[in-house]
């Protein structure tokens, strides 16, 4: 009885993960599968974005706040001073620079561990993971758009996107060419 | 005296160059592409992309003069303290590559300009040039950062634009388009691969500092997060480096670009990709390798050996001179792996020199069929008869080349080869100097198809043989295969420049972390 319900509770609680790596071997199983160009794309697309969505997973807290500083003090000369506790309080670790925002971002990305990241009293989630996986949709929609362009090419050139076809026409080509 | 004259020179420059010369390395050719884009005329174009690629090599020079005098060099973005901010970090390793790529870069451009005039429509050649620079842009990001997930962007920014590049070839030959997309599929699924790794690294480190991963992962070896994080990035990177089973994209794509883009990527992108496996495997994971060296021994070496001695044998089939040249670049990657996977300074020391003299013998054999190309129309061996006759100095230089890549003495692919024998030797791999030879001996016989149909065979009669617009050898384009002729005699005299980095590399690497 304890056995299943343990094995529920890991069920649960790596829900995401399990999502991630279905998604990821999806995409992967597609890319390898398909002979359709266009598939082929679609199959790189799921993949990609299981990636996207482990590295969203990792930088969850639960029960983590958005991470906006609240309490930034105003020093006289308009300095920002963040103080904020890193590592379970352990140290403490005091940040100063001209905006407030940058150095919530620096001490927060300070932090060695995963799990837990306070800021002044209050939990946050880890926004690096999030700035990370911004810049890889940005080079996946790229990636995309010169795919999708090369099908069009393809298609003019060949007269089909099937793999197979295209692995025929090429070979007949070769054949030509020794003839 | 060369330390005299470099640090006089380096005293010539204004002090914001030398304080920033790393990120310029990377800005001016990312920068420069787009504005290239606006160039309406294919030759501005080209005269743009030769002096901003000029003004990069010079910068490569300028670090490597740094490099030379301080050890290594680090470059602080906006004053944010290491494990926050990004860094770009040079020492002995880098500044290899960094050269390569950048002299590779300069030099193709200007073999390139009469194949690309030809090749490439009028109207496509501005795009074709803005393209190649943010390549070798891509290309020295990789080289130069000390952030693991730039190294993704930057990788990511140079295959893209290598994408583009290739299927240009498409008006030539449609196949262009196809070994593009196949490319594009492999290359997307290797980078993805990494970026798992890098996730994966990431949740055991909490940083993507590269010496800082090295701190924080020590006494972590034995996580088996890590270790699949570091088996990610070893395959991700070994698509992109080409490593045997996953070298598929590689023939297709080298043979069927554009003259000038083949010329390049043959030289510098397997051997940036390359760069970044051994920064990885060596330099990143060196706080303990999460497979205690059973990657390395087990997996790395057989692959390496098993490129060698299958792809000659695939080259020696191969009637598509480039596509010869192609399967033999991977066949030589096997050279370089072996060297990495001994594990020892030695071996990583004669895998990184072969890694120099492969970019110079590549380059030269493929700028040369480039001109055979030119002239002659030239694409497969049967085409070559007779060309020692009428193109006798591109010939002589083709042919120097082609004894490098079998490691002929008094040519730079003797060195190492030797180096790597002995570094063989001393590991007690006696089945790696067996293979060795036995990749030298297919690597005689593939070279030997060619120049025997070049010297021995008569030229077929004017009529069958449609000459090019080229009636003549242009002078512009034999300039840079004669030095590169040249260096592949000159390194073999004096290998201490590349010899002495490679060590100094090895050394750092293998002896007590990245720092």
């Amino acid at each position: 009885m304890s056995s299943s319900i343990e094995f529920w509770q890991y069920l649960t609680g790596h829900f995401n993960y399990i999502v991630v790596i279905t998604l990821m071997m999806t995409g992967l199983y597609i890319v390898i599968s398909t002979g359709n160009l266009v598939k082929k794309l679609v199959g790189l697309g799921v993949f990609q974005t299981a990636v996207f969505q482990l590295y969203i997973t990792m930088g969850k807290v639960s029960g983590g706040q958005p991470p906006i500083l609240e309490g930034v003090h105003e020093s006289a000369s308009g300095e920002a001073v963040a103080t904020t506790i890193a590592e379970h309080g352990e140290a403490a670790v005091v940040a100063a620079t001209e905006h407030g925002e940058q150095a919530v971002l620096a001490t927060v990305s300070m932090a060695k561990t995963m799990d837990e990241v306070l800021v002044g009293g209050v939990l946050y989630s880890n926004p690096l993971p999030h700035v990370l996986i911004l810049t890889a949709i940005v080079v996946g929609v790229a990636t995309l758009s010169v795919g999708l362009a090369l099908v069009v090419r393809i298609r003019e050139a060949y007269g089909t996107i099937e793999e197979d076809e295209l692995q025929e026409a090429n070979y007949q080509h070769a054949k030509g060419a020794l003839s | 005296m060369s330390a005299l004259i470099a640090s006089d020179l380096l005293a010539l420059l204004p002090a914001w160059v030398l304080l920033h010369a790393a990120v310029l390395l990377v800005v001016t050719p990312l920068l420069s592409g787009p504005i290239a884009l606006l160039l309406s005329r294919g030759r501005l174009a080209w005269a743009w992309a030769l002096g901003i690629s000029i003004i990069t090599f010079a910068l490569s020079l300028v670090l490597y003069a740094q490099v030379m005098e301080h050890g290594s060099v680090m470059y602080v973005f906006g004053n944010w303290a290491p494990p926050v901010g990004i860094t770009y970090n040079i020492d002995a390793l880098n500044i290899l590559i960094l050269l390569i790529v950048a002299g590779m870069g300069v030099l193709s451009l200007i073999n390139g300009l009469p194949s690309v005039m030809q090749e490439i429509e009028p109207k496509d050649q501005a795009p074709f040039f803005a393209a190649f620079m943010l390549c070798l842009a891509g290309l020295m990001g990789v080289a130069i950062t000390g952030d693991a997930f730039n190294v993704f962007v930057f990788l990511e920014i140079s295959s893209i634009s290598t994408y583009i590049l290739v299927a240009m070839g498409g008006r030539q030959d449609r196949r262009a388009l196809t070994s593009s997309f196949n490319y594009l599929i492999l290359g997307t699924i290797g980078a993805t691969f990494f970026v798992i790794g890098l996730g994966l690294v990431y949740m055991a480190t909490g940083t993507l500092n590269m010496a800082d991963i090295t701190i924080q992962l020590q006494g972590q070896s034995d996580s088996r997060v890590v270790r699949a994080g570091f088996a990610f990035i070893v395959i991700g990177l070994g698509l992109k480096t080409a490593m045997f089973p996953l070298h598929t994209w590689l023939p297709g794509a080298y043979s069927y670009a554009p003259t000038m883009v083949g010329t390049f990527l043959a030289s510098t992108a397997t051997k940036v990709a390359f760069y970044a496996m051994v920064r990885f495997i060596f330099g990143v994971f060196s706080a303990g390798e999460p497979f205690d060296g059973a990657l390395l021994e087990l997996v790395l070496a057989p692959m390496a050996v098993a490129a060698m001695i299958i792809c000659s044998v695939q080259a020696l089939y191969q009637t598509d001179l480039r596509k010869l040249l192609a399967y033999s670049s991977v066949a030589q990657l096997g050279y370089m792996l072996l060297g990495l996977s001994m594990g020892t300074a030695a071996g990583l020391s004669a895998g990184l020199l072969h890694l120099f003299n492969h970019a110079l013998m590549k380059g030269a054999l493929f700028m040369g069929i480039g001109i055979f190309a030119l002239c002659y129309g030239v694409r497969r061996v049967p085409d070559l008869a007779g060309l020692g006759k009428t193109m006798p100095v591109t010939a002589a230089a083709f042919t120097v080349s082609g004894l490098s890549l079998i490691g002929m003495p008094l040519t730079a692919g003797f060195v190492s080869k030797y180096y790597l024998i002995i570094a063989a030797l001393e590991r007690g791999w006696w089945w790696a100097v067996a293979a060795i030879l036995a990749s030298s001996v297919l690597a005689i016989f593939y070279v030997w198809k060619m120049v025997e149909m070049m010297y021995l065979h008569e030229a077929p009669k004017a009529k069958s043989r449609a000459r090019k617009t080229h009636a003549k050898v242009p002078l512009l384009a034999l300039i840079p295969l004669l030095i590169l002729a040249v260096a592949n005699v000159w390194f073999f005299f004096d290998a201490s420049l590349p010899k002495g980095l490679t060590d100094a590399a090895a050394a750092a690497l293998l002896g007590g972390g990245a720092s």
